[in-house]
């Protein structure tokens, strides 16, 4: 089944026409995902790649059916692009952007829970189902389908663990990420309960890092009864308090967000944590699933 | 980015919020005009980006102005946890008969804005929270119209104002938030925020953060960064776009991936082995990006050897090698380099690096355990 995207998800592309937008819906469209449309204002009626182009995302929407968007555009205006797509009735908008303001995102979270909207990121690789569609941007020779469903904060991290999984014939049912903002549209919560419900995802694999309490309430949420095994890693603990570690959201602020309380968490609620990305390939190996 | 208090004191000044009537001074000449002007009792403040300064000694009570330039004398030039304070502040001492907090943040868990207030004020917002986490009221404000006069005053209620405090009050959180939404801030804080003997609310410190995303709209904000208080190496992380953040090890390290990079440090430190920095010079390993990313490891006298961890995911490989190799033949490095490149075209990338006579290994593992033994045996 997978989660989230499958092999007719019908894919916008916002901001096909720029140097990411372009690169990107290539990769898509070689791995198969059905991009319909894309969108850069003025630019209708051009094709990318054979994808037609259209100036806004209502028209898209009505001429191609698309139901899931991605967004490459600048973060000043990357706000407004998500915005837009849940005015066309967009269901699931991916942000890849990295750099937009924290009380915009704020507001367009608000905005799309109150339209029932799902929104992955920003500042993520996007989601992939392995054999089924891949709207992100991570690179799809590492990854390949089978059980285990990955929820990340990061990017070549997340990469990193796949390849390692992949390698030890665990294949992945949906990769997510959510991204490494300290306002994001997903939590690990939201993902997690859509794993719980996937046939096809028999274990799941959380990628944390310090910043934030969304591992800890993860944890919590787990500890209530997750129907399956749950392995992890937490990137961090080597990080000094009070700096910002690349990512917007990766930062130990008064004390809160420690590598250290993620696992202690973590482990409190029956998740293994490995002490490095290539030892998730061994839990995975102890929890005899394929 | 941080800004100091008397930048923060402007900014909620002009939002409405009393403040103590001051002015900054770079000499201690100019600390004994400001106080002449004032002409009454005045605080002499380190104005540094660092917490601890009363502690430190750079907080003084002048009740002259000659005590105010002997004052200055001894907190300008001072160090205050590796900052020399550079400017102080020298504001009309207000006389405080309590003391109260007010504070704006981003409150990820909620995606919302919290407000929160106690009457635990002049002490650190975090040990309240850890010992009497009920002296402190928390808000959201209101979606669509902000924070409500009526929610101010819950604020102040709930921290046991009365009357006229409680009209104050609002007042100070209303334009405490207004500083925190038009500003873009993460943080915006008021501690403490005193209560006069005469029963009046003043911010007699103040706080703001900004969010570095949105600095772009906020040029003029931008344009107050205190360069001196920024490390070389973070001031030319920062403006080449990589994020750089300096560490007190022996192994410099280069990664693409905020993710990967801290994960790179902790298994460094898991072989025995200790980081001297984070760096994550993003996507797209060329050569420029690679001779800068190593020009800034190698101006750390510290290092003693450099790991590169590169995971080829849209980066190729074979590019990053050749990036590599670019960049030293362009910067002299002495140091032992261990190259760990995986992922899209790795083979190539590796027989490149070969090629040239850099070894390289796949595994991430193998590489920190190499650069670790590499490190110690090269001090």
């Amino acid at each position: 089944m997978s989660i989230l995207i499958d092999e007719n998800t019908r894919v916008l592309v916002q901001g096909i026409t720029g140097r990411e937008g372009e690169f990107h819906t290539r990769q898509m469209l070689n791995y198969g995902t059905k991009v319909v449309a894309g969108t850069s204002p003025g630019k209708k009626g051009q094709t990318v790649l054979g994808v037609p182009v259209f100036n806004g995302v209502k028209e898209a929407v009505d001429a191609t059916g698309a139901n899931a968007s991605i967004i490459f555009v600048p973060a000043p205006v990357a706000p407004d692009a998500a915005i837009e797509a849940v005015d066309a009735g967009i269901k699931l908008v991916v942000i890849i952007t990295e750099g937009i303001p924290t009380l915009d995102m704020i507001g367009v979270c608000d905005y799309a829970a109150e339209n029932g909207v799902r929104v992955i990121g920003p500042n993520g690789p996007g989601v992939m189902s392995p054999g089924k569609s891949k709207v992100g941007i991570m690179p799809a020779h590492v990854h390949r389908p089978g059980s285990f469903g990955v929820i990340s904060r990061s990017g070549t991290l997340t990469y990193e663990v796949v390849q390692e999984l992949t390698s030890r014939g665990f294949g992945q049912s949906t990769c997510v990420g959510i991204g490494g903002d300290p306002v994001v549209g997903s939590s690990f919560i939201d993902i997690l309960e859509l794993f719980k419900e996937d046939p096809e995802t028999k274990a799941v694999v959380l990628i944390g890092e310090i910043g934030g309490t969304d591992e800890e309430k993860a944890a919590a949420y787990i500890s209530q009864g997750f129907n399956k095994p749950v392995v992890a890693f937490i990137a961090g603990l080597s990080a000094p308090p009070g700096k910002r570690m690349g990512h917007a959201g990766a930062i130990i602020s008064g004390g809160e967000g420690t590598a250290e309380a993620k696992i202690a968490a973590l482990e409190s609620a029956g998740v293994k944590v490995a002490k490095t990305p290539t030892e998730i390939g061994e839990l995975a190996s102890q929890m005899e699933i394929r | 980015m941080k800004l100091h208090e008397y930048q923060a004191r402007d900014i909620l000044a002009s939002k409405g919020v009393p403040v103590p009537r001051g002015e900054v001074a770079a000499t201690p000449q100019e600390a004994r005009a400001i106080a002449e002007k004032l002409g009454v009792r005045t605080v002499i403040k380190a104005q540094v980006l660092v917490g601890g300064r009363g502690k430190a000694g750079g907080v003084k009570i002048a009740a002259s102005p000659q005590e105010a330039e002997d004052a200055a004398r001894k907190i300008l030039g001072m160090d205050i946890k590796g900052i020399t304070v550079e400017k102080v502040l020298v504001a009309e001492a207000s006389d405080i008969a309590g003391e109260l907090y007010i504070g704006i943040v981003v409150d990820r868990g909620n995606k919302d804005i919290a407000v929160m207030a106690s009457a635990e004020g002049g002490v650190e917002i975090e040990e309240v929270a850890k010992t009497s986490p009920d002296k402190i009221i928390k808000i959201a404000p209101n979606k669509k119209f902000g924070l409500l006069d009526y929610q101010a005053r819950d604020l102040a209620f709930g921290i046991g104002l009365q009357a006229k405090q409680v009209r104050e009050f609002t007042t100070i959180a209303k334009g405490l938030y207004k500083a925190f939404v038009d500003s873009d801030a993460s943080l915006a804080e008021i501690n403490p925020l005193a209560i006069t003997s005469q029963g009046n609310l003043i911010a007699v410190d103040a706080k703001i953060v900004l969010d570095d995303n949105a600095l772009f709209r906020h040029r003029g904000l931008e344009a107050l960064r205190d360069r001196s208080e920024e490390s070389e190496g973070e001031r030319i992380g920062r403006e080449k776009g990589f994020s750089y953040v300096k560490l007190d090890g022996a192994i410099g390290c280069m990664v693409n991936g905020a993710g990967l990079a801290m994960a790179t440090m902790d298994v460094i430190k898991l072989y025995g082995g200790m980081p001297a920095n984070f760096l994550d010079i993003g996507g797209g390993a060329q050569s420029d990006r690679v001779t800068a990313a190593f020009e800034l490891l190698l101006a750390d006298k510290n290092v003693r050897a450099v790991l590169l961890n590169i995971f080829g995911g849209i980066t190729r490989c074979d590019e990053v090698a050749r990036g590599i190799i670019q960049a030293l033949e362009r910067v002299d490095c002495k140091l032992p380099i261990v190259v760990r490149l995986a992922g899209t075209n790795e083979e190539e990338g590796r027989a490149i690096l070969a090629q040239a006579g850099f070894s390289s290994t796949t595994s991430m593992i193998e590489a920190a355990k190499l650069v670790v033994a590499k490190a110690s045996s090269a001090s």
